[in-house]
């Protein structure tokens, strides 16, 4: 049962285990005042699992993981065309919000950007509590819950109201996917998550990738094979704006359909 | 190229540089020689008296000037009620709200208030307030005539586009990412404004507060006509009220030397006043700039 109400609009279980996509993307084109960025991308994202966006920079990667949550809306420039739907429900549908969409796809982005004025927990907690959720014993709960979901409990357990920024950046990050789960939510989408992180801190986002896909819904994009490859179960790759190509990590790797897409996993181009 | 050209090109250059040195000392020489007269006339002006008692009748020697320190708190304490919250809404909108058009004719508004002479900010309240009544359905709420709600609102109005450019300013080095990740966690936006942005850019919003305050604190043309003074205490909003500024003012231009003298220390204790809202603000900053990674 979700902490916070997301209206009548929850997941029927039997969809998750049934292995029906989690999201079904149909036609998506997206573009900036005139200059599409995005062009007719269809796929399925398979739920309880791990699909990595891959391309070269300026492929549009980061635009299409922003569509599936409606976060464009931000940009007037922006303009998305095409059909999203989130278990069967059209995400840009008139009659749902895109608070409430987010609230249901969670966010976790490259620079890592816990708020400066709150402690750990409290920034854990600010989608529950900026959401109504009042209950000390609930948010202490989800606090140390999510904190260990995000393999970061052990490190801050006795110092959970000291500043957010006191963290090194790799924690940071942590800490902001801590926050990203803590609204339970049924989508998490990483925008290159690790990529201004140091070797060590990046394994320990990517273990944590394949610890929360056991329940989660993972997109990530990424500019780094090694890591598509490692942690992914899926994989799409963009190339100015379209997809390429797409399915199982392990088929997209070694035995690519299209020529594109070998030379750009092989690092002939990108 | 010759050995007396680059010793020709040297020499121009120290010149340049010593004359852009001597026009930058020129600056702080003012300020020392304000505080050189103000320290060796108005201290020692300045005693027990001045902080706790009234003007006395013109003539007679001692008094203070405790009914204008307090006035003036009162009409800053106005001028904040009155100010503060429609310049900070104001800068919240450009900031977070408004589309470039229609933001690019609010500031530049704002810009051109921000330079009307204060003279004239004190010639619309008094032709607003002090000429006739307000009234609301036909009940009188401010009688006509001097008063502290006049000189409070005149200062207060001078405030609006001060605090709302600096509260705008403020707000947009917030990175975005914060609004962002506010916004990913299902966050209404008013929320993430009120709970996250200004949070974050609170001491920002404190600082361009305070140095309004500090700008409107010494104005004196304004309450001219609109607070007017008082020798005595206020009792109530609607009477006219002393002022630190206006009674500088008065004791200034006054034939008496103890007027003098109490002019001097006024004068004092204002720029004490000022300066201590000048250091605060150095004090949230420096904080500030230091909590920045």
């Amino acid at each position: 049962m979700p902490l916070i109400s997301t209206q009548a609009v929850s997941t029927p279980p039997d969809l998750k285990s049934t292995g029906a996509p989690a999201l079904t993307v149909r036609n998506l084109s997206v573009s900036f005042g005139g200059n599409q960025v995005i062009k007719h991308a269809s796929l399925d994202i398979a739920a309880r699992a791990v699909t990595a966006i891959i391309g070269p920079s300026g492929c549009g990667k980061s635009t299409f993981l922003r569509a599936l949550n409606r976060m464009h809306e931000l940009n007037p420039e922006a303009h998305v065309t095409g059909e999203i739907r989130l278990f069967g429900q059209d995400l840009y549908s008139r009659s749902i919000e895109p608070v409430i969409v987010r609230r249901r796809i969670g966010m976790v982005f490259q620079k890592s950007n816990p708020f400066p004025t709150m402690s750990i927990a409290d920034n854990v907690t600010v989608g529950l509590r900026l959401n109504g959720v009042r209950a000390r014993k609930v948010l202490a709960e989800r606090t140390e819950q999510t904190l260990r979901m995000a393999a970061l409990w052990d490190e801050v357990k006795d110092r959970l109201h000291a500043p957010a920024i006191s963290l090194s950046g790799g924690q940071q990050q942590r800490l902001c996917i801590a926050r990203a789960l803590a609204v339970e939510p049924e989508v998490l989408l990483m925008d290159e998550p690790a990529s201004a992180l140091d070797p060590l801190a990046t394994a320990k986002i990517e273990d944590l990738i394949v610890q929360l896909r056991k329940d989660y819904t993972i997109v990530i994009v990424t500019h780094n094979m090694q890591q598509a490859a490692r942690a992914s179960d899926f994989t799409a790759f963009f190339y100015l704006g379209e997809l390429i190509e797409f399915g199982p990590t392990a088929k997209v790797f070694t035995h690519p359909s299209q020529k594109r897409t070998e030379d750009y996993v092989t690092g002939r181009f990108g | 190229m010759t050995v007396s050209n680059h010793r020709w090109r040297n020499f121009k250059n120290a010149v340049i540089q010593a004359a852009t040195f001597a026009c930058a000392v020129l600056v702080v020489t003012p300020l020392v020689l304000v505080f050189y007269h103000l320290v060796t006339q108005g201290f020692t002006s300045i005693n027990w008296a001045f902080f706790t008692q009234l003007p006395r009748p013109e003539g007679e020697a001692g008094g203070g000037m405790a009914n204008a320190i307090v006035g003036t708190f009162l009409l800053l304490g106005q001028a904040a009620l009155f100010g503060v919250p429609v310049g900070v809404l104001g800068g919240i909108y450009l900031s977070e709200y408004g589309g470039p058009h229609l933001n690019w004719w609010i500031r530049f508004a704002a810009d051109i208030l921000n330079g009307v002479p204060s003279i004239i900010w004190g010639i619309v309240v008094f032709a607003l307030l002090v000429v006739h009544n307000v009234s609301l359905f036909g009940h009188v709420l401010i009688p006509r005539g001097f008063s502290a709600i006049a000189g409070g609102l005149v200062l207060g109005l001078m405030m609006i586009p001060l605090v709302m450019r600096t509260t705008e300013e403020v707000l947009q080095l917030v990175p975005g990412g914060y609004r962002e990740a506010a916004l990913a966690l299902g966050i209404a936006k008013w929320k993430t404004i009120a709970q996250i942005v200004v949070r974050t850019a609170l001491k920002g919003i404190v600082t361009g507060v305070l140095l309004a305050l500090a700008r409107v604190a010494g104005e004196t043309a304004p309450l001219l006509f609109t607070a007017f003074g008082n020798l005595g205490w206020a009792h109530k909003l609607t009477e006219p009220i002393a002022a630190m500024p206006l009674q500088i003012f008065i004791y200034a231009i006054g034939p008496y030397d103890d007027q003098h003298r109490q002019a001097w220390a006024g004068a004092f204790v204002l720029l004490v006043l000022v300066l201590a809202i000048n250091i605060g603000v150095r004090f949230l900053t420096r904080d500030r700039f230091a909590r920045r990674s």
